[in-house]
């Protein structure tokens, strides 16, 4: 397994974390650092994409 | 004698020995953490009602270091994707971040465990329980002896329980004051470090080895970017692979961040 695919479960477990503590805000009853915790998923979901894109003639391997 | 498939793939497993080497160590530190992790659950679960700490760690400063560590994740893969597209100068700036965000992460590890070794129960004779940060203490302070007097900054309270949940409106609302005590009053006192509990024990060991594999890491990282990095000029792809197989360890040490951030931090 390449750093570009153990990097794609990095991502995926950094998504994961940020919507994670965003339910754990709610459920503390910050709302913003709820709000905060969503934002900062959709923006690794965005790099997830961004550096598929940059390193996509890399192989997986 | 020239060391072999360090570049190349070896036919056989279809990776170059590094990379393979690698995932080998990898999967022993999984099953190194992965004990642990365990240790921790069963803890948990086997503790008495009312018995585990919440509330006990800051969720602000390991947010701060969560959000350091997957950055520095970030940079490591763009150092190394720097040296595929043949950028060395790239990868010398990616590095230099990767660096600076590990020791940051380093310090504010440092701080938080500096603030539980200066933080103190200390239970009275009259059953009550004094807590807070050691402030100061008078010269002829030697508990054993029962001489002097030591003042901290905290709260006192009736019952333990209430030490050990810091997330209820009751303790955040606890007013906390400078607190001087006899010596003569204490039956006994010791401060928030790995012998104060198993709770304690557990974050302290499974914190402190991640940060042991962080600086590790972070040595290693270094020498690439410093003097190691002469081989760049020699055989940049051999190189390349050296960058990639430091970025797997950073990576698996970021991975065990993101599990122990929620467990310890969050729970």
């Amino acid at each position: 397994m390449s750093l570009k695919a153990f990097h794609l479960i990095f991502v995926t477990l950094l998504t994961g974390l940020s919507f994670g503590c965003a339910a754990w805000s709610f459920q503390s009853g910050s709302a913003v650092w709820g709000v905060t915790g969503i934002a900062a998923g959709i923006l690794v979901i965005i790099y997830g994409i961004y550096f598929l894109k940059k390193l996509k003639n890399v192989s997986y391997l | 004698m020239d060391i072999p498939y360090t570049v190349q793939i070896r036919p056989d497993t279809g990776i170059y020995n590094a990379k393979l080497g690698v995932w080998l160590f990898l999967a022993s530190e999984v099953m190194l953490f992965g004990g642990l992790f365990s240790a921790y659950v069963l803890l948990r679960v086997g503790a008495a009602p009312g018995g585990w700490p919440h509330g006990w760690l800051n969720v602000t400063l390991g947010t701060i270091n969560t959000l350091l560590l997957a950055l520095s994740a970030i940079t490591t893969l763009l150092a190394w994707a720097a040296c595929k597209a043949r950028e060395f100068g790239k990868f010398k700036f990616f590095h230099a971040c990767t660096i600076l965000l590990a020791l940051t992460f380093l310090g504010i590890k440092s701080y938080e465990y500096h603030d539980k070794l200066n933080h103190y129960e200390i239970q009275l004779t009259n059953g009550k329980f004094a807590d807070g940060h050691f402030v100061t203490e008078s010269k002829n302070f030697d508990l054993a002896k029962k001489t002097g007097t030591i003042t901290i900054h905290g709260h006192i309270v009736e019952d333990h329980k209430e030490l050990m949940d810091l997330r209820t409106p009751e303790a955040q609302a606890a007013k906390h004051e400078e607190i001087t005590v006899a010596a003569t009053d204490i039956k006994k006192m010791g401060n928030y470090g790995p012998r104060h509990n198993t709770f304690t024990a557990i974050y302290f060991t499974l914190t402190g080895l991640h940060a042991l594999h962080i600086l590790g890491g972070t040595l290693v990282i270094f020498y690439f970017w410093g003097p190691g990095s002469r081989m760049w000029k020699t055989d940049p792809e051999r190189f390349t692979n050296r960058i990639e197989v430091s970025g797997l360890f950073w990576h698996f040490v970021d991975l065990v961040w993101i599990f122990l951030f929620p467990v310890l931090y969050l729970t």
